[in-house]
């Protein structure tokens, strides 16, 4: 196992590259699945506002 | 065969887009988990460099993943401008920050790679230099999106931006032949077929599956908010001009 970490003695060089992909990517992907799914709600908010003033209206 | 056209139709895109987001994640998981196995456990080491080849699975297909976007973002810029098509300009938007983490990971994971290789973090070479470009071009391209209030100048600016910059689009590719640099040429687009061995070509092949299906889940979510984002803009104006109407009557 230890052997695994250790890549030959370029464990150092090798891992920050896969964990900084890792975390890049992860934090691109949960902010804009995040933002999707908000944007959507305010959509639907303000889709039921209008609804509603319509039917005050009439 | 339903015309494309039909596509662009941002409902339409929306529907489409919902039936492809489950399928492009679920296969972002599994190309990840064989790649990661085989690139990581199950593939041999270089020759020559040793381990550190374990690199190559993330540099090269995010170093390939970052020009695909940007000439992704080229080509929406010219439909755009062109036929000033809303989605056009949506999916370039869009793109654009995805493109800039490929682009940052590119170097990232390059720089890792070469202190021990080259023992150098950085060289001022062709590859490297024409990269960085690359990168500060998405900043600037994204920056223009930021600074403009008025949309469809910022459309047209930034698809401007995009279109000049496409020029670095062939230098990056051809840099490693032009000119005599550090970083070493191309060994999978290659006139005679690739030059490394089957055992390295299928984690890279999986890995960069998994990139790929990664960019289609997140620009599709961006694609989504961004549609979202400019309905809300349309109706708030809507409903304000309503109310104004409401209180001259």
């Amino acid at each position: 196992m230890n052997d695994f970490f250790n890549m030959g003695g370029y464990g150092s060089y090798i891992w920050p590259a896969y964990l900084t992909v890792f975390i890049v990517l992860l934090s691109l992907g949960v902010s804009s699945f995040k933002t999707q799914i908000k944007l959507k709600k305010q959509v639907e908010v303000l889709k039921e506002k209008r609804r509603s003033k319509m039917k005050g209206k009439n | 065969m339903m015309p494309m056209h039909k596509f662009a139709n941002p409902t339409r895109f929306l529907k489409l887009a919902n039936l492809i987001i489950p399928w492009s994640f679920g296969a972002m998981v599994v190309l990840f988990g064989y790649g990661l196995f085989l690139g990581l456990f199950n593939s041999p080491e270089d020759y020559q460099q040793g381990e550190t080849v374990r690199i190559m699975y993330i540099h090269v297909p995010t170093a390939w993943i970052s020009i695909q976007t940007y000439i992704l973002i080229a080509v929406a810029s010219a439909v755009s401008i062109i036929w000033k098509h809303p989605l056009a300009d949506i999916s370039a938007k869009s793109a654009a920050p995805i493109g800039l983490a490929f682009t940052g990971l590119a170097l990232i994971t390059g720089s890792l790679w070469g202190k021990p290789m080259w023992g150098a973090w950085w060289v001022w070479d062709a590859r490297l230099t024409s990269v960085l470009i690359q990168f500060f071009l998405y900043i600037g391209y994204m920056a223009i999106w930021r600074a403009i209030e008025d949309h469809s100048k910022a459309s047209k600016a930034a698809a401007i931006l995009a279109l000049v910059g496409s020029i670095n689009v062939p230098i990056i590719k051809f840099s490693v032949d032009w000119w005599n640099t550090l970083h070493q040429p191309s060994s999978i687009m290659r006139a005679d077929g690739p030059s490394i061995d089957g055992t390295m070509i299928q984690p890279l092949f999986y890995m960069f599956g998994g990139f790929m299906a990664f960019f289609i889940t997140v620009l599709l979510w961006r694609m989504k908010a961004e549609l979202s984002s400019r309905k809300l803009q349309v109706m708030t104006l809507d409903m304000a001009y309503k109310n104004e109407g409401q209180v001259e009557q």
